[in-house]
């Protein structure tokens, strides 16, 4: 049955492009349903592509977020992928290891000066390039910071460890708040080790050890990392964040509603802060714990399916999207940061003086990629569970000695996953 | 060659065929890869072939060790306490991770311990969160199976009764059970969501205000029984139906003639009613066990498992580790496991039921 559709597809296709002397292409997109508008920008995207030239005719196929990592890995077992690809950042080694992609091809000249969030490389080639990053700051108001006498950090000098263990607790002293900080603990997933690696990161630990990719032993349960773990629990010790339990609906608005002094929060939901604070709102650095203040990096990507029987068409459609006007128009629809100065220039929110400029310098002077490696889907879900585990009350060292264990398991259990 | 049970019935099974060729591809086909892959390192998605790994992934789930901790000591040999008075042990992490002498411990974790004396005895396992998965869920299932068959059988009877209006009851008993789980889950969410949520809001003011809140999924203590309660709420509708079903096949004249010998109400339950509901009360046992032990959509919407392991089930670790982790062979062994368990209680309970 699904062999006769594919055929009768198979022939519709032959037929469209017998008609119209275009190869078709397929690309599919994870942004169906997105709240802002995301997706009429990928669909003009692929209509004035369409119209620019007469060699190829993209279709767009789009698909939930939730469920879009699932239907590539299906289609992959299938052998059905389409030719072009979107990805999340720190996804990409894997589906590259895995065979799904194929090296971008395209010239590294045309994405010189991009945000290195915004390109994907794997075993020294680049498969995938994204038209955004996304940045993460401590969301603050200069009001409430004035009030309690505590230094707004900059770039260039961010909060120290003590500053900011100091802050947390005259905030909390103040009575006025129910958490002087929210960390997201209401965003599992990706949001774990996205927002909450780089600190690990500046305590001079990590996830894995980035000089091989082959053992978490010491990277990850070492004396820096049982320090960020003990600090990590610590926090929900004192009651200074809410917990694993935290309420949804309290990571949406509990900032805006006032429960909360302080806020981790990415770029995405720096709008309605600006629209509800105006001048009053911050957009702070990471604290530095010590190895320098970090963020994550990387956002989705579009790359070439490995199995495209038409590469230069998938690669002269990534080169048409990453022109600065498509990059500033998507940074305009989405609030999210344009990948290079020149769009940034254009756009609303990140040209000089606009309202979210300081992420850019963000992005570019702190974001780091989470670990490379094809390993990092696992690594990402045993790093939430040992987080988690330890807010909760889990004894630190042991939570982090099994995180490594399993870890170091699943890198034997794929030979290493290929890194050379 | 054609027997008669094939000759004789071919219209029969030919009806049959949808139901089986479904059956046979979606479960028996499945359940049969399932247990070829639990001997294999078969991945998820993986540039490298599968490899034939024997009972390695059984070993590694299931691998358990004993091992007697003794106390510290100092200089002159006396037991060091801290500063509470308890006795100080070394730790666990010397002997399991890297250490040559104790090869049997490497990578094994404290499953529980107790003390006895001065020592204190340790039962590690290779693999704690499955342990904890799999005593988490036979917890559920001896405490759902009883309860939520116990509370439907109260509801049918409640409204196994002829009065005006007693559909509108039975509609709202059975209302839970056509909404989604995963739409039930996050409504309870918010019932249960710490602080200000609608269930603390409630034990407040009913208790003008000394209830204090409990952070109901956020502690390892209520979460389970969070989860448990709110699974028989949403399921006890369903069995409520089958056990209505039970009591209306009854005849009435069984009841005329309990009536005529003045059989008081108990006596009309313990042997009229009961003896009447048997085979159904074997039906409900069986399903209520199986879907217990099938938890999944309420971990996975509303506590990921944890917290601290305390919601881990079988079903949830499967999916978690298959396609969470790409690690198909570690979810296909979970799932093996779960199946010889539910197989074994389900023959049990065929035979502990049987016509005698």
């Amino acid at each position: 049955m699904n062999k006769l559709c594919n055929a009768t597809a198979l022939a519709l296709i032959a037929c469209a492009g017998i008609a119209h002397g275009e190869t078709e292409l397929r690309l599919w997109y994870h942004g169906a349903g997105s709240a802002n508008a995301e997706e009429k920008l990928v669909n003009q995207l692929v209509v004035d592509f369409n119209a620019s030239q007469s060699d190829y005719k993209v279709v767009l196929e789009t698909f939930p977020q939730l469920a879009y990592n699932d239907a590539v890995g299906a289609a992959a077992l299938a052998g059905e992928l389409p030719d072009i690809l979107d990805v999340d950042g720190p996804i990409m080694p894997n589906w590259a290891w895995a065979g799904y992609m194929q090296p971008l091809g395209i010239d590294e000249a045309a994405l010189e000066g991009f945000l290195p969030g915004a390109i994907g490389r794997w075993n020294g080639k680049v498969y995938s390039v994204g038209l955004w990053d996304a940045a993460v700051a401590m969301t603050a108001r200069r009001s409430v910071l004035e009030a309690n006498d505590i230094r707004i950090p900059t770039l260039a000098e961010p909060w120290t460890r003590v500053e900011f263990d100091a802050a947390l607790a005259t905030l909390k002293a103040t009575g006025d708040y129910d958490y002087p900080l929210d960390l997201g603990m209401a965003w599992k997933g990706e949001w774990y080790p996205y927002a909450f690696s780089p600190f690990l990161q500046s305590f001079g630990g990590d996830i894995v050890d980035r000089a091989a990719y082959q053992t978490a032993e010491e990277t990850l349960n070492g004396d820096a990392a049982i320090a960020f773990g003990e600090w990590w629990q610590d926090l929900f010790a004192k009651g200074l964040v809410p917990g694993t339990s935290q309420d949804a609906a309290d990571r949406e608005t509990g900032f805006l509603e006032g429960k909360y002094a302080l806020s981790w929060n990415g770029n995405w939901a720096a709008m309605p802060v600006v629209e509800r604070f105006g001048d009053d709102a911050l957009f702070l650095p990471a604290p530095d714990f010590g190895n320098g203040s970090v963020i994550g990096g990387a956002s989705w990507q579009f790359g070439i399916s490995a199995s495209s029987a038409h590469p230069d068409g998938a690669r002269e459609f990534i080169e048409f999207a990453i022109q600065p006007k498509y990059l500033a128009a998507f940074s305009d629809g989405t609030g999210l940061i344009p990948p290079t100065v020149e769009a940034a220039a254009e756009t609303a929110n990140y040209k000089a003086g606009g309202a979210l400029e300081v992420f850019y310098g963000l992005s570019e002077a702190q974001a780091k990629l989470r670990p490379v490696t094809p390993g990092y889907i696992v690594q990402a879900k045993v790093f939430e569970k040992a987080l988690a585990d330890i807010a909760n009350g889990a004894d630190v060292a042991d939570t982090l000695d099994a995180a490594v264990d399993e870890i170091n398991e699943d890198i034997q259990s794929n030979q290493g996953y290929g890194h050379n | 060659m054609s027997s008669k049970l094939t000759r004789a019935n071919r219209a029969g099974w030919l009806m049959a065929f949808p139901g089986v060729a479904l059956m046979t591809v979606f479960i028996i086909v499945p359940f049969f890869l399932a247990f070829a892959f639990s001997l294999t390192n078969q991945r998820l998605a993986s540039p490298y072939a599968t490899e034939y790994v024997g009972l390695k992934n059984y070993t590694d789930l299931l691998g358990l060790a004993v091992f007697t901790l003794e106390p510290e000591r100092d200089d002159r040999g006396a037991i060091r306490r801290d500063e509470a008075g308890e006795i100080e042990y070394p730790r666990l992490r010397k002997f399991t991770r890297n250490n040559p002498d104790y090869p049997h411990l490497q990578g094994k974790r404290e499953w529980f311990s107790w003390q006895s004396g001065d020592r204190r005895t340790v039962v590690l396992a290779s693999d704690v969160v499955f342990m904890r998965a799999l005593v988490n869920t036979l917890t559920f299932v001896l405490v759902v199976a009883p309860v939520q068959a116990g509370l439907a059988l109260g509801l049918a009877l409640l409204i196994n009764q002829k009065l005006r209006g007693i559909n509108v009851f039975r509609t709202i008993y059975f209302m839970p059970v056509v909404v989604s789980i995963v739409v039930v889950s996050l409504l309870w969410q918010f019932i249960y969501s710490p602080g200000d949520g609608l269930l603390n809001n409630v034990l407040g003011w009913l208790s003008f205000g000394t209830f204090r809140g409990v952070d109901w999924l956020g502690n390892p203590d209520t979460a389970l029984p969070s989860i448990m309660a709110m699974s028989i709420w949403q399921g006890v509708g369903f069995h409520m139906v089958i056990w209505l079903a039970g009591l209306q096949n009854i005849s009435p004249t069984l009841y005329e003639a309990g009536e005529i010998e003045g059989a008081s109400k108990w006596q009309t339950f313990r042997f009229i009613t009961w003896p009447g509901l048997r085979n159904t009360a074997v039906l409900i046992l069986i399903v209520i066990t199986m879907q217990a032990f099938a938890l999944f959509a309420q971990i996975d919407v509303m506590t990921n498992g944890g917290p601290l392991d305390s919601t881990q089930v079988l079903v949830f670790q499967a999916v978690e580790r298959g396609y969470g982790k790409q690690d198909i062979s570690g979810g296909s062994t979970i799932s093996v496991i779960l199946f010889v368990i539910v197989l074994t209680i389900s023959l049990i309970q065929r035979f502990l039921t049987r016509e005698r």
